[in-house]
């Protein structure tokens, strides 16, 4: 049974680009347009781990961490944030909101699905 | 992996995250933005930065590094964009959103980008840059000390609360091995008693050893995500050394949230909507075109039915007929796009204009989101463009001008949008000087153009629809050369549309734009023509007569005029014009059977002759062009209930060919 992963992100490409990864590498991908989106969709479905953004209108990546890591399915889940290097403080940021780790952008798609498969072995 | 498939994807999403940009900074330099403007501008310049980026667009990634430095300090409030103390920041970066824009256009095309406008801008932005002490170089840089023949000693005790970021000291592990022999020593002393044991927490810890050749940097990026979460002792150990290891003095930072900042949330952010090709959406008209003709023959097939013996057949076929006609509002109501996606073209000139004419100019405006076919908005862009243009160019005066005649320095341009009955008015006015009748006559008369003494204020403002007619005391570079208010009229009348003229000297000019919603659909009046069906647009339609003959004159042999009350137009057999065999009504001299409609074409009004009046309705456009040829006269076609083909007449190009038969 292959993993589940829900990817967040408001821009299509990035979104899409990463879906193709990870679906590539044989990962169940479903794609939300930002944190609102994404917490709605968490909420009714199990995700393996999360995948997302941090700037994004209506709910940013940070929020979101912290909203998911509110709900008891979500207490231990791998929550991974893509950010840019220029982001140290979103780092840190993210990790007191309850992040897992952060891939740094850019990353071509074979680093991208290493990382998941490593935090998802 | 090959992503150049989310390339179009990315360029796509790159425009519009740039004329989002282009609008805030206009909104931030007219201080007309709120609190959430610079965000949805930074955000947007991140986003294309990170896409860039990833896509390996390095010119773009650059340039929009710089943006968004500034823009990071800007929403910091580390710096004012519009103090200009600290440089034009809000033109610089405008500058570079239009040199994106090219870099945009290069990678997706594959051409050569332009050097030098991408050296003036990176040029201006590091100038901005550098005039702030905030803008505080990023300090990296932990040397990478290789022990040849050493090892890592690594300690690596994680805080209780580890598991609650997600984070596994089973994957540490495995990836700290993935690089070299791992020496695992577990240490298990926080480990409670087994009832006490809380398995959401991490009680075990360990010391770890590496191969000193195993580089230092993958041993900090294995724990870059826990450092904080941790205590954490790497140390470079010499062969056979003693081993002095003594904790790190930076030990478990206790990661507590932080107050949560309250939420961003804007309204127009919850529309949920999906990308569509157009294509598609053509194709879904062009069979909802089909249903309808179906319909219609149905309808007429069954009108000769006994409705007693098929009541349920014809109720059936009256539902299917208002199934369809909802059917075809909602699939066209998906080719409808706000027009604001016209607007929003608008303020960046304006802006620039104002700027290289030394005008003040206020663009308000209204009515945005009124809905047009996204054709029609493609269309009326360049049209809205020229008019804006001429506006600022010809209308508003020179601020002090405009002191002396007690108007406020800046002036006011105003664009409406509105509905008015099953077509979309847009207006554009201005405050300015208005209308000058007496040089639009002097004008007109030095071009040998004709008009009555007594010409009404609209049959004098018609003039500047004329070809080549131009007022400008001085030819500007911005308005052209007086070819224009004649392409714009021609323009507008190509989408079925009609443009007028207000104006009042000193209180300023509104041109009205009057526009059907869509080209797919025609509202038409049939009529039969030499055995023929033709449809007139009802647009252009002003009435329909009968004539007497005593009211119909012959000129020069050849040429008819028909006396219509006051006014003698020009009056033209359509049969003929379509080389169609002409009915039999002209055999009996004095009979005037024939119909005559008279329609409104290329500013002048025209009278058609025809066998008869059939009805009016809708029909569905079909290109003539597309499959078979462009045809003088006829803008399309369409398919009748019984199944015929009928053509769409062109009053345009018919008043045209009738002008140049008139003249030669």
């Amino acid at each position: 049974m292959s993993a589940n992963l829900l990817i967040v992100d408001d821009s299509t490409s990035m979104r899409q680009m990463v879906a193709f990864a990870l679906s590539s590498g044989g990962f169940h991908v479903r794609e939300a347009e930002d944190g609102q989106a994404a917490l709605d969709i968490a909420r009714n479905e199990r995700f393996d781990a999360v995948v997302t953004d941090v700037n994004m209108p209506r709910m940013d990546g940070i929020q979101l961490i912290r909203e998911l890591r509110q709900l008891p399915s979500y207490k231990f889940t791998p929550l991974l944030m893509l950010t840019t290097e220029s982001g140290g403080d979103k780092k840190a940021e993210g990790k007191a909101a309850g992040a897992t780790g952060w891939l740094v952008k850019p990353f071509d798609p074979e680093q991208l699905l290493a990382t998941v498969r490593k935090v998802l072995a | 992996m090959d992503i150049r498939q989310f390339h179009a994807a990315f360029f796509e999403e790159s425009r519009e995250g740039l004329a989002a940009m282009e609008s805030g900074l206009l909104a931030m330099e007219s201080a007309q933005d709120d609190a959430e403007t610079i965000h949805v501008v930074f955000r947007a310049a991140h986003s294309i930065k990170g896409g860039a980026a990833t896509f390996g667009f390095t010119a773009i990634t650059d340039l929009t590094h710089l943006l968004e430095t500034l823009l990071d300090e800007a929403r910091n409030g580390r710096r004012q964009l519009r103090d200009c103390t600290q440089g034009n920041a809000i033109g610089a970066l405008l500058d570079a959103v239009d040199v994106l824009r090219g870099l945009i256009g290069a990678a997706e095309h594959g051409t050569p980008i332009d050097a030098t406008a991408l050296g003036r801008a990176r040029a201006a932005l590091d100038a901005l840059l550098a005039n702030t002490s905030a803008a505080a170089a990023a300090t990296l840089g932990t040397v990478a000390t290789q022990t040849a023949g050493g090892r890592w000693q690594i300690g690596f005790h994680p805080a209780p609360s580890l598991f609650r970021s997600g984070n596994d000291p089973l994957r540490i592990l495995r990836e700290l091995a993935s690089h070299g022999e791992l020496g695992v020593t577990c240490l298990d002393e926080r480990l409670p008693p087994f009832a006490q044991c809380d398995p959401y927490e991490a009680y075990l810890a360990w010391d770890l050893s590496l191969p000193g050749d195993v580089p230092r940097a993958a041993i900090d990026e294995a724990f870059a995500w826990v450092e904080d979460e941790c205590e954490l002792r790497i140390e470079a150990v010499e062969p056979d050394a003693p081993q002095a290891i003594e904790p790190a003095p930076d030990a478990g930072a206790d990661a507590e949230t932080p107050a949560a900042k309250p939420l961003r949330m804007r309204a127009s952010d919850h529309d949920n909507s999906i990308r569509v090709s157009v294509h598609k959406v053509d194709a879904l008209i062009d069979l909802v075109g089909e249903l309808v003709i179906t319909q219609a023959m149905l309808q007429q097939r069954s009108s000769s039915l006994d409705p007693s013996a098929n009541a349920a057949l014809l109720a059936g076929l009256e539902q299917l007929s208002r199934n369809t006609r909802d059917l075809q509002e909602a699939v066209m109501g998906v080719r409808m796009l706000p027009v604001e996606f016209a607007f929003s073209r608008l303020p960046r000139m304006v802006r620039d204009l104002a700027a290289r004419l030394g005008k003040q100019v206020r663009l308000t405006t209204q009515g945005e989101t009124t809905e047009l076919d996204k054709a029609m908005i493609e269309k009326i862009i360049d049209p809205l463009v020229h008019l804006v243009r001429n506006s600022i160019d010809h209308g508003l005066e020179m601020p002090n001008e405009r002191r002396a005649a007690g108007k406020d320095d800046t002036g006011t341009l105003t664009l409406t949008a509105a509905h008015q009955g099953g077509h979309i008015v847009i207006e554009l006015h201005d405050d300015g000087r208005g209308l000058d009748r007496a040089r639009i006559l002097r004008k007109a008369a030095e071009r040998g153009l004709p008009i009555a003494d007594n010409a009404s204020d609209g049959q004098v403002w018609d003039l500047i629809f004329q070809p080549g007619f131009s007022t400008a005391e001085q030819v500007t570079d911005l308005s052209g050369r007086g070819v224009g208010m004649d392409v714009v009229r021609k323009n507008i009348a190509a989408l079925g549309g009609h443009v007028e003229l207000r104006s009042r000297a000193g209180a300023g000019t509104t041109v009205s734009i009057r526009l059907p919603l869509t080209l797919a659909i025609l509202d038409g009046m049939s009529v039969a023509v030499g055995g023929e069906v033709f449809i007139l647009p009802l647009t252009a339609v002003v009435e329909s007569l009968q004539p007497l003959a005593q009211n119909v004159r012959t000129i020069a042999g050849e040429a008819r005029m028909l006396r219509v009350r006051d006014d003698y137009l020009p009056l033209l057999d359509l049969a003929a014009f379509y080389s169609l065999p002409q009915a039999t009504r002209r055999a009996a001299p004095g009979a005037n059977a024939a119909m005559v409609v008279i329609v409104e074409a290329d500013g002048q009004r025209l009278a058609l002759e025809v066998d008869e009046l059939l009805g009016q309705q809708q029909v569905v456009v079909k290109n003539l062009e597309t499959n078979y040829r462009r045809v003088p006269g006829v803008s399309g076609a369409t398919i009748l209930g019984d199944g015929r083909v009928a053509l769409i007449v062109d009053p345009n190009g018919v008043a045209q060919a009738q002008l140049l038969s008139a003249a030669a």
